[in-house]
């Protein structure tokens, strides 16, 4: 019985972390858009880290702000020290989940529409969200990718009368991020 | 074996991985996460204090413009528009060639002075991996007085129009709102007007400034003028002001007893005396234009 209960917990334990699925994806591209008849503006984040549960669909990702690189020294200096404030609040992260992942078929290779909801979290403000993204399958790897806007008041950022006409109200995040198994 | 022991164990075992899951992958993503060296950014607005420079650079390929006027003695009253009347200008370029190294030139109207600079970051404040409490650098300029001579007559060496000006900048962003600078000074005059005056000058500088609002800053600086011929018959250089940001621009308003903008004459020639009211109104403006390449920006915007 001592023994058959050993190998009985054994056996589960082993049989959750096989189940456990976890892809990691270490240098995810995360980029965001700004448009207004003035100027454009972009900034992208090569580090952006990200972790997806493929048994539960359970999705988490951070990117350090200071991480962002602009084409202008002088915006990348302003959007750290007066808008994002990154010495205070030196990450991004996302805590959520796919909602439907059971339709991804994880052995067929292909492009699955996914929904993903969760908490986004900027500049300390967390908000819940929801997006429309896109998983890929290709053999061992899998891509995520979704694009969606986010209002710049909605995460208590101030930008200066001076700028406004410079910076967009909404500016649009896109998320690239290539996973390989853990 | 005990088995009232185990049953929690195996609960925990079953149900542990459902019940923590996204925390878990936070903690994973937590987990994977290098130390990265950060390093500290905007410990002065620009690249000036006001009349010093400050620790800050001119980042590579970007042209930083400087507009520069020093105005008459506000004690001029009204007959002088309280100095407004007489108007001197610096205009000025500074460039970044590397993330270290800036290169300078100016034209100033007081002695019709050329100058010239290098500016070398030594040491970059940082925390992380690599911590670092201060940042450093170094400043090397050249005056060229270029007055027609007084005594055509007599010999004139092209070398006695040179002014040399060497500097250290010790600069710490203590907090958001607060940072300080060191500056301790060498200007050496290769000809000065008499046998007592000497031709090295040394002055220890202090300023800092304290950010009011994002886009507002006020600032102080002083040279204290160690002892000798000049710290006798001239006075030490109080400066105090303000940093106006706008996106691409820095107004900076300045009240100062000095009315030269190069370091060779207003550390050595400042003769206006705060307490008598000898105070100077000025500004300078500052304009950032991205000049060079894009190398790096292509590379990360690509895809």
């Amino acid at each position: 019985m001592k023994r058959f209960i050993l190998i009985f917990s054994l056996l589960l334990f082993g049989a959750q972390a096989l189940m456990a699925q976890k892809y990691v994806s270490r240098n995810g591209h995360i980029w965001f858009y700004s448009h207004t008849p003035v100027e454009d503006i972009e900034a992208h984040n090569r580090q952006a880290a990200s972790v997806l549960n493929t048994e539960t669909g359970d999705l988490v990702f951070q990117v350090l702000i200071k991480a962002f690189t602009f084409e202008k020294a002088l915006m990348q200096e302003h959007f750290n020290e007066k808008y994002m404030e990154s010495t205070k609040y030196p990450k991004a992260t996302f805590q959520g989940k796919v909602s439907n992942f059971e339709e991804v078929d994880m052995k067929k290779d292909g492009t699955y529409p996914v929904k993903v909801a969760g908490t986004l979290t900027i500049h300390g403000v967390a908000k819940e969200v929801s997006v429309d993204g896109q998983i890929i399958v290709a053999g061992p790897e899998l891509t995520a990718k979704a694009k969606f806007p986010a209002k710049v008041a909605d995460y208590g950022i101030e930008i200066p009368s001076v700028v406004r006409e410079n910076i967009a109200k909404e500016v649009e995040i896109t998320v690239d991020l290539a996973y390989k198994k853990m | 074996m005990n088995y009232n022991r185990l049953i929690p164990f195996l609960l925990l075992v079953l149900l542990g991985p459902g019940l923590f899951a996204q925390d878990d992958l936070m903690d994973l993503l937590e987990g994977m996460e290098e130390e990265t060296t950060d390093y500290t950014y905007a410990t002065f607005k620009t690249v000036r204090i006001m009349n010093a420079h400050s620790i800050e650079m001119s980042a590579p390929g970007v042209m930083t413009m400087i507009i520069s006027h020093r105005f008459g003695r506000v004690n001029g009253g009204a007959y002088e528009f309280f100095g407004l009347d007489q108007a001197n200008l610096r205009l000025g370029f500074e460039y970044g060639i590397t993330p270290w190294l800036n290169i300078g030139i100016g034209r100033t109207n007081i002695q019709k002075t050329y100058d010239g600079f290098l500016k070398a970051k030594l040491l970059r404040q940082s925390t992380g991996k690599r911590t670092m409490p201060i940042s450093v650098a170094w400043l090397s300029s050249t005056q060229v007085n270029t007055l027609e001579w007084a005594d055509p007559d007599r010999e004139n060496l092209a070398s006695s129009r040179l002014s040399y000006v060497h500097q250290l900048m010790i600069g710490r962003k203590f907090s958001d709102r607060l940072s300080l600078q060191l500056m301790p000074t060498m200007v050496h005059r290769n000809l000065v007007p008499t046998n007592e005056e000497e031709n090295d000058v040394f002055s220890i500088g202090a300023g800092g400034r304290v950010k009011l609002l994002p886009s507002l800053t006020l600032n102080v600086e002083y040279f204290y003028t160690m002892p000798g011929f000049v710290a006798d018959n001239y006075q030490d250089v109080l400066s105090i002001g303000i940093d106006i940001e706008t996106g691409g621009h820095v107004f900076q308003l300045i009240f100062s007893n000095a009315v030269a903008m190069t370091e060779n004459l207003y550390l050595t020639r400042t003769d206006g005396d705060w307490g008598a009211g000898d105070i100077h109104f000025g500004f300078n403006l500052t304009r950032v234009f991205n000049a060079g390449k894009k190398g790096s920006w292509a590379k990360s915007k690509k895809k």
